[in-house]
């Protein structure tokens, strides 16, 4: 019997600490691991006796890279505990600052962590040798969707303006002005940056997930929707916890989550893209179905172009908020605590963000449950490269490796995220 | 010939990853530093890793586990400057709210095995365990505090990182202040400056995400506080964020504490 094992201690262009270890066994992937091995930093349990106010805040430091997802599902979460609905400029506004994150991440993502892949370079500031223009117009690009978060949020990282029931201060119409111009700029990048992905050599391979997004109604979802499937899930984020389940494994500190009725599922660009690909403005159907895109992608290779897709929506998207906004009344609503238990799903980047919190009747948070995008992919990840490196097995083991890294990075993991919240068992079986 | 330039690391600990992710946020300047230095090693931007020595290393995160106390040292030994960035590599971050608690009960909450989590009782800041050559502040750092310590440092310089209050930073924004003007509790007056004082910028009272400056005077911030209608519990609690464990805001939140 021959067996092989390659490892990769350390993965690098991935947010956070993680590895990876893939045994074959003649000729055929036994198992894969992703093995999570960020420190927790128990966010769950010291939320506890935090005022309801206090979770945007707290929560944006579970994670650098998207901060906005969790403040947008916190602030969401919490209205809905205390019956609380912002629609109107508030609501823009919010969608307008999670467009600003999608445009920041993405581009991340898109140019320096995933596209050095596909050109054959360690990383973005190798490609910028030979790459120079692009770097520089990624660079521009992610500014831009950085511009608005720092903007309407006060800083790009850990924003401060967001809070339960709005912001602390709304932006006057013609302080948005200036960011349209950059906008308009950033959609031209945009759209070159999907022509620029399209064009990459794409292994020809694909697997039938079951997809799990937002789905908005009518609109691309960022933060309200219901919580949809490719195969027939329909539900509200309050009914999340029926269908959903977390369990443990011994090679990683983040719990894997699952439909309890079918097991593993994929969320993030390709999910939403599958479920919501008709919602997209005019321009990015069009840049889409330019890049041979069709209705649902399959194959996460090409995710990339969709996160290009995405970034071109959200430049779009963020156009029209601006084009349309009106100054609101009132920066916040203003609420009052009681006792209640509140759910809220988001778009991070990467994929559905839950939360739910109860409330005691002070306002203080009781109990605190987080669901990061990442420990729900990371079986559709591990499933990903069983599947696929089995045919991959007669490359050399650098090549091979970088494949399989290759395989990971196609769905941004955030390990940061997905340590922060997990249970740990493992099972000795002694 | 080549020029032989210094080597930069970027090492993480416990963190959420967004002070390292402010290096690439200096969107108008990164190709520039990259020019300037060679990335040695940062594994969130590329593959290709460099054994070290280092000139430079900039450290993210704090100390949270056995392994972690173990590795900075190795880290210290292969680096001829160390600079740890932003609140949990220079307080122990917001993570460091298990100082106050019992982490085991902490576990408990969170893990279904606590008894297999490794894991410290505490997060500690990483000059805790190893001689830091520079601090700076921040949940997240400022990247144009970030861009001024990479030039100092290639300049050969002290880095220019003003250790007095955020109040001075509202005087320089012209700012009203929040307390006076409309009665906004705000922790300004007792937290280090770098941020530019956004928060009072955006009609919000400083929430301390910088630590404590030079020399705060917390208690006599709090007795201000108490007049705002804040209780011990909110002081406790406004104090404990993410530089719960540095010393002024850790002494002054005890005195809150039942």
């Amino acid at each position: 019997m021959t067996i092989r094992t390659i490892k990769v201690d350390q993965l690098a262009r991935v947010e956070g600490e993680g590895a990876l270890k893939v045994v074959a066994r003649d000729g055929v992937v036994q198992s894969a691991e992703l093995n999570i091995f960020e420190p927790p930093r128990f966010f769950e349990a010291f939320l506890r006796d935090r005022m309801f106010t206090e979770a945007p805040d707290l929560t944006a430091r579970i994670c650098g890279i998207c901060p906005v997802a969790y403040q947008m599902s916190a602030v969401h979460a919490m209205e809905n505990a205390l019956g609380v609905a912002v629609d109107g400029p508030l609501r823009d506004l919010r969608r307008l600052i999670y467009c600003g994150e999608w445009i920041e991440s993405h581009t991340l993502h898109v140019h320096m962590l995933h596209a050095p892949d596909f050109l054959g370079y360690e990383g973005a500031i190798e490609m910028a040798r030979d790459h120079a223009d692009i770097v520089r117009r990624a660079l521009n690009l992610k500014k831009a969707g950085n511009s608005i978060i720092a903007l309407l949020g006060g800083r790009e990282i850990h924003p401060i303006n967001v809070r339960v029931g709005g912001f602390y201060r709304t932006p006057r119409k013609r302080e948005l002005q200036p960011l349209a111009e950059d906008l308009k700029r950033a959609r031209d990048w945009a759209l070159a940056t999907v022509r620029w992905t399209a064009g990459f050599d794409f292994p020809d391979i694909e697997r039938d997930y079951e997809f799990v997004a937002l789905r908005g109604d009518g609109e691309y979802p960022f933060s309200q929707g219901r919580i949809a499937s490719s195969r027939g899930l329909d539900i509200s984020a309050e009914e999340y916890d029926d269908y959903f389940e977390e369990t443990q494994v011994a090679h990683s500190t983040a719990l894997h989550a699952h439909l309890k009725t079918r097991g593993a599922y994929l969320t993030g660009p390709l999910a939403r893209y599958a479920l919501n690909s008709a919602s997209l403005s005019p321009l990015a159907r069009e840049a889409a179905q330019e890049a041979g895109l069709g209705t649902i992608c399959a194959n996460p290779f090409r995710s990339i172009i969709i996160r290009a897709v995405e970034v071109l929506y959200a430049c779009d998207e963020a156009l029209r908020i601006i084009e349309d906004y009106e100054e609101p009344e009132r920066p916040a609503i203003e609420i009052e605590p009681h006792a209640g238990t509140g759910y809220a799903a988001t778009e991070a980047p990467r994929g559905m963000l839950y939360h739910r919190y109860r409330l005691n009747p002070d306002g203080k948070i009781a109990d605190a449950r987080i669901v990061p995008p990442t420990s729900q992919n990371q079986p559709s990840i591990e499933e990903d490269l069983k599947t696929f490196a089995t045919a991959w097995l007669d490359l050399p083991d650098d090549a091979l490796r970088h494949r399989c890294e290759q395989t990971i990075r196609n769905h941004d993991p955030c390990i940061s995220c997905a340590t922060h919240f997990l249970r740990f068992e493992i099972d000795r079986g002694d | 010939m080549a020029r032989i330039r210094p080597k930069l690391a970027l090492w993480k600990f416990a963190s959420c990853d967004g002070c390292q992710l402010s290096l690439l946020d200096c969107e108008d300047e990164l190709l520039a530093i990259a020019g300037e230095v060679e990335i040695a090693y940062f594994l969130e931007a590329t593959r290709a890793t460099d054994e070290g020595p280092y000139d430079l290393s900039l450290v993210e995160g704090s100390v949270t586990t056995p392994h972690d106390a173990e590795r900075i040292k190795e880290i210290r030994k292969k680096s001829r400057l160390l600079m740890t960035i932003g609140a949990c590599a220079t307080s122990g971050g917001v993570q460091a709210l298990r100082n106050f608690a019992d982490v085991r009960e902490y576990a408990a909450i969170v893990y279904a095995r606590p008894d297999y989590i490794q894991t410290l009782a505490t997060s500690t800041p990483i000059a805790d365990h190893v001689k830091v050559d520079f601090e700076l502040r921040g949940c997240p750092i400022s990247t144009r505090q970030l861009v001024e310590v990479i030039s100092a440092f290639l300049a050969g310089r002290k880095p220019q990182t003003p250790p007095h209050s955020v109040c001075v930073e509202c005087k320089i924004a012209g700012n009203l202040c929040v307390m006076v003007g409309h009665g906004t509790p705000c922790l300004g007056p007792v937290t280090h400056a770098g941020c530019g004082a956004i928060c009072p910028s955006y009609n919000r009272g400083c929430y301390g995400c910088y630590g404590p400056m030079e020399t705060p005077n917390a208690p006599s911030l709090s007795a201000s506080l108490r007049k705002l209608g804040m209780d011990d519990d909110a002081l406790k609690r406004v104090y404990r964020t993410f530089n719960a464990n540095a010393d002024a805001f850790r002494k002054e939140s005890e005195r809150h504490d039942d």
